[in-house]
This record gives structure tokens, sequence and C-alpha cells, in this order.
């Protein structure tokens, strides 16, 4: 994963001076590049409009996309009565947290046992967790249930977590982010006589804070957002999450037409991950060039 | 014992959810049953020739490598003329740059749910500001010829601002001297773009390539959400397929041969991408 990591690193490099690349935009291609990202832009302009449109708006002017009434909380509340939406959003949260935190700690072992020990079958090893990194676990679903099933973990939320604990990605992210530590640093507690764990514990993860932050950021966004598995794993409405919960929300509302109060419903289910984009922008944008492979 | 004690619990997780279900579902793949494990008929490779003759399947197959083709190589060039026009940073540029990023934070299923309406004959977004320049009656999801398309449209919006992240780290880390020689030699901002920075971003290229194409193949959200695989199975995807056979016709034998066909797609995907990553390496050192 040296590739992504060296995304990382580029993004973080100063803006190239070149006089190439200095050159403005004549204004006919700015205004027309503006009208592209407009475009682009307009899906989630329309959600924004449509959530906060008052419930009597005609179904007929549904699609446009101009501010032309007083924003209400209508829709909001209709969706919160509509759905079990606390229930959705403590699973959700949940699941990214269990999932990530488990992660974390795989990862950081076997990150650090690629980055700074030498010890035989280190490369086929090295390979077992490349290949994996290929293998999407969306595409192991089928033999993948049957496990949980054998387990006695389906229809839980640990069942949807456990097929991601062991992370290629973040085992690569990790090494790469360990190997970028200067050795110095743990000579010296080398000599003092420190163990692997406190050099670990102590010496290097204070140190691999980028890594350990990129790869908390796509991890949440991605179970946050992941829908196929849980989908598959989850059964009774109390272990329900956001997404599954959104989908059966939305279909009901379709019946109904009621575009506004879908609208709604999924600006909730993004809007924890919206807000922290908005606070964070630099972080995320740092942390997903750094991903590849999710 | 310290390097094996610590790879041990990655590697459980590995082995329990990623080689232990491959080998399951190779094995699987020879039976027919309604489950893993209760499937006793041995068929030998009769599932696969059952899948031969299931022109669902096929249809399938197709349709994902259409789908493969026409998301990959569209937000590949949008997503590079992205980051090309917003190269420069600025505050006007970052804004740019959030926007067209954002639906990638986005839920699939949720840029799904908000493109039905989109979608939607006659009062949605897209019917309601074609018919105010005189276009009518398109039904994006519905038309059977057309519904493949209307599905590539969102992956291709969720995913050109995802690239262009690669793209811009890519840029940034070019040399200036070429560019800057080419453009004393005369060369047009075309020139340049071409014989300059795409052979230089060669690597980025064929690194958001394999991203790209993992992500077209393991992505079916938004199928289940609007289409369901129709209308007439034209919007079927091979991991729907999979999921399709397994949850609504109880098709064990045919779920895991499929299951293996698509993991044979992605492995010849991951072949290339080793060999990617490999160049790379060379590249940086």
């Amino acid at each position: 994963m040296k590739a992504e990591v060296a995304a990382t690193e580029a993004a973080a490099a100063p803006v190239s001076t070149a006089k190439a690349t200095l050159r403005p935009w004549p204004a006919l291609a700015a205004a027309l590049f503006a009208a592209v990202v407009f475009l682009w832009s307009a899906p989630i302009l329309w959600m924004l409009l449509a959530s906060t449109r008052p419930e009597s708006f005609g179904s007929l002017d549904m699609a446009r996309l101009l501010p032309d009434t007083i924003p209400t909380t209508d829709q909001f509340n209709y969706a919160i009565q509509d759905g079990d939406w606390i229930i959705w959003f403590l699973n959700s949260f949940i699941l990214v947290t269990g999932t990530l935190i488990v992660q974390l700690v795989t990862i950081s072992l076997a990150g650090y046992a690629f980055a700074r020990m030498e010890f035989r079958g280190k490369e086929i090893l090295f390979y077992v967790f490349l290949f994996q990194l290929m293998l999407a676990p969306p595409v192991l679903i089928v033999p993948n249930l049957t496990t949980l099933v054998h387990l006695g973990l389906y229809d839980t939320l640990i069942g949807v977590m456990a097929p991601y604990w062991g992370s290629a990605f973040g085992t690569f992210l990790m090494r790469q982010t360990f190997r970028s530590i200067p050795r110095d640093f743990e000579e010296a507690a080398v000599i003092d006589g420190a163990s692997w764990r406190q050099i670990l514990w102590l010496v290097l993860l204070p140190l691999a804070r980028p890594g350990i932050i990129a790869f908390s950021i796509v991890s949440v966004v991605f179970h946050w957002n992941e829908y196929l598995w849980p989908l598959m794993v989850l059964n009774s409405p109390e272990n329900m999450v956001l997404t599954v919960g959104l989908v059966s929300f939305a279909l009901g509302a379709e019946g109904a037409s009621d575009w506004g109060l879908i609208a709604a419903g999924t600006l909730l289910v993004v809007a924890p991950l919206a807000v922290a984009f908005v606070a964070f922008q630099r972080q995320f944008v740092n942390s997903f060039m750094s991903t590849g492979i999710k | 014992m310290a390097p094996y004690l610590l790879l041990l619990p990655a590697l459980i997780f590995l082995a329990t959810f990623t080689y232990w279900p491959m080998a399951q579902v190779v094995f699987a793949s020879a039976f027919e049953g309604r489950t893993i494990g209760s499937a006793t008929t041995y068929v030998a490779f009769g599932n696969y020739l059952r899948l031969l003759d299931d022109e669902d399947f096929l249809g399938a197959l197709w349709n994902t490598i259409l789908f493969i083709t026409w998301t990959v190589i569209p937000s590949m060039a949008l997503g590079f003329l992205f980051a090309l026009a917003l190269r420069r940073s600025g505050w006007l540029s970052n804004i740019h740059r959030a926007l067209l990023f954002f639906p990638t934070l986005l839920p699939l299923v949720a840029a799904a749910s908000l493109f039905i309406f989109i979608f939607l004959p006659g009062v949605g977004l897209l019917d309601y500001y074609l018919a105010k320049i005189g276009v009518h009656g398109i039904n994006w999801l519905g038309d059977p010829d057309l519904a493949l398309w209307s599905i590539m449209l969102l992956t291709i919006w969720k995913n050109a601002g995802y690239y262009m992240l690669f793209f811009l780290a890519g840029l940034q880390s070019l040399p200036e001297d070429a560019e800057d020689a080419a453009l004393i030699e005369g060369a047009s901002w075309w020139q340049r773009q071409y014989f300059v920075v795409i052979p230089m971003l060669g690597p980025t290229f064929a690194f958001v390539s394999v991203i790209a194409i993992i992500t077209a193949v393991v992505q079916v959200d938004h199928v289940i959400v609007m289409t369901k695989g129709g209308p007439n199975n034209a919007t079927n995807l091979l991991l729907f397929y999979v999921y399709q056979q397994a949850h609504e016709f109880y098709d064990i034998g045919k779920a895991t041969a499929a299951t293996v066909v698509t993991l044979a797609f992605l492995l010849a995907l991951s072949a290339l991408s080793l060999r990617t990553m490999e160049r790379r390496v060379h590249y940086e050192s």
C-alpha cells in the first residue's frame, strides 16, 4: 500500500508553483465549469429544498430547484414519527464504533509485525493479506452468512462487524505509517530495555496518529453507508441500522409519492457524515486519498 | 513467537471470513441444495452448466461488463478533467472540490433513493427540466433499453469526485520542469496535457482503474433499491444475481457457482492490480 500512503503525502505537499500550472482561467471556461459543478450538486440541492418544503407543497412542482417557500421542519417531524430513527441511529453508531475499535487493535498489531519484525514466512503472509484486498467481502456474502449462522451470530450487530475485523487495507496502512517513523525513536527505548509492547504502545502508536485517523474516517464512512451485508445479516426490527431502515422507510413513502418525506429521511442518514465533512474537510479528503480499496 | 502472535488476531478474521468461505464456495458449487452444508447431491460442474443455460445469468454477466466499461471510463475521465480544472487551490477551487467529492460520502442507498425521484417520469427532476426544453416522456428506470444506463449515470455521479482526489494527488506530485519546458517550447494547453501530463500520470490511471473496477463489481445496493434487477432483468448485475439466487430462489448451487465466477472475475483484476502496484513501487524509488 505504498502507493496509497504516497498519495496522502502528496496531498500534504505544497501546491506546485510551475508557470504552466499557474495560468488563470479564461472567464468563459470558469463560468462553464461553475455550471457543471452546479449541475453536479443539483441532487443534493434538491434534497435540501424538498426536505424543508411544507407538507402542502404541490407534488407537480416538487422538482423545482428554487427556494420558493419558507423552510419548515414539517417533513422531518413526519419522518421521525414514521421510522424508528433513534434505534437505527444507535445501531449504526454501535456498528461503526464496534467495527473500528477491533480493527484498530488487529491492524496495529499486524501492521507493526510487518513493519518492524523479521520472521519466517513473512513474504507469504504478506501476500495472504494482500490477496484479501482484492476479494472485497461483499462477494462472499453467501458463505459468510452460513458461517454466521453456525457461529450463532445471525441477526446480531457483531455478525455484521466480524468479517471486517481483520482489515488487510488497514494493516497495510499501519505498516506504511510505522515504516515512515524513523527508527531512532525506538532505539532509545530498546536501550532502556523496553519490550515490544511498550515500544508499540508508548512510542509508535502516538506517532502513527495520521494513519490511524485516515483509517478511522474511511472505516466509519464505509460502514455507516453499507447496505447489502447488514440487510442480509439483520432480521429483527430492533437490530436495524440506518441504511436498511432508510430503504424500508423510503419504500413506504414512495408508495404515497411523498418525496419531501423521502428527502428528509435521506438527509437524516446523511447528516452526521455531512456535518463532519464540512467541519474536517481537509482530513476527509486526505483520508480518502489514502484509501484505494475500502 | 512474537510476530506470529501479533498477526494472529487479523489472520483469524481473514481466515474465517475470506479464505474459509472461498474454499467453501468452491466446494459447495459442486452440489445442489437449498443451503450450504445441507447440499447433498453431487453434481460436479452441473451448477456451472446450469448457469450457462440461464439467460438471466448470461444477461447479468453481460450487464456487468457493460456496467464496468461505461461507469469506469466516464467517471475516470470526469475525475481527471475535474482534477485538471481544480489543480490550483484557492477558495473557489476548494469549494468546487468539496461539492464534487460530496456524493462519495453518501450511502449508495441514499443516493439511490434521491435518484428514484430524479428519474421519476413526468414530475421528477430530470423530466421536469427536460420538459422545459421540449423533451418529454423518457422512462428512465422503466424502459429496459434505458434502465441500465440510468443506473450508470448515478454511479458516475457518485464516483467521479472520488477519483478526482487521486488525480489531484497525482498532479501535485508531478515534477514541474517537464510542463514548463513544454510551455516554453510553445505547446498549447491541450498538447501539454496530452503529451506530458497524461503519460506521467500513467501509474495513477492504472491504480484508479483497478479501484474503479472493483467498486463497479461489488456495489449493487442501488440495483436492489431502484430496480430489483428489472425491468425484464435489464439491470441485473452479477452480485445482484448471486443475492437473488441465494435469497429469493434458494438455489444455493447456482448462487455459489455464480459467486465463484464473480471471484474469478475479481481475481483476474487483482492480478492486474498487483502488477500495477509493483510498477508503482519502482516508479517511486
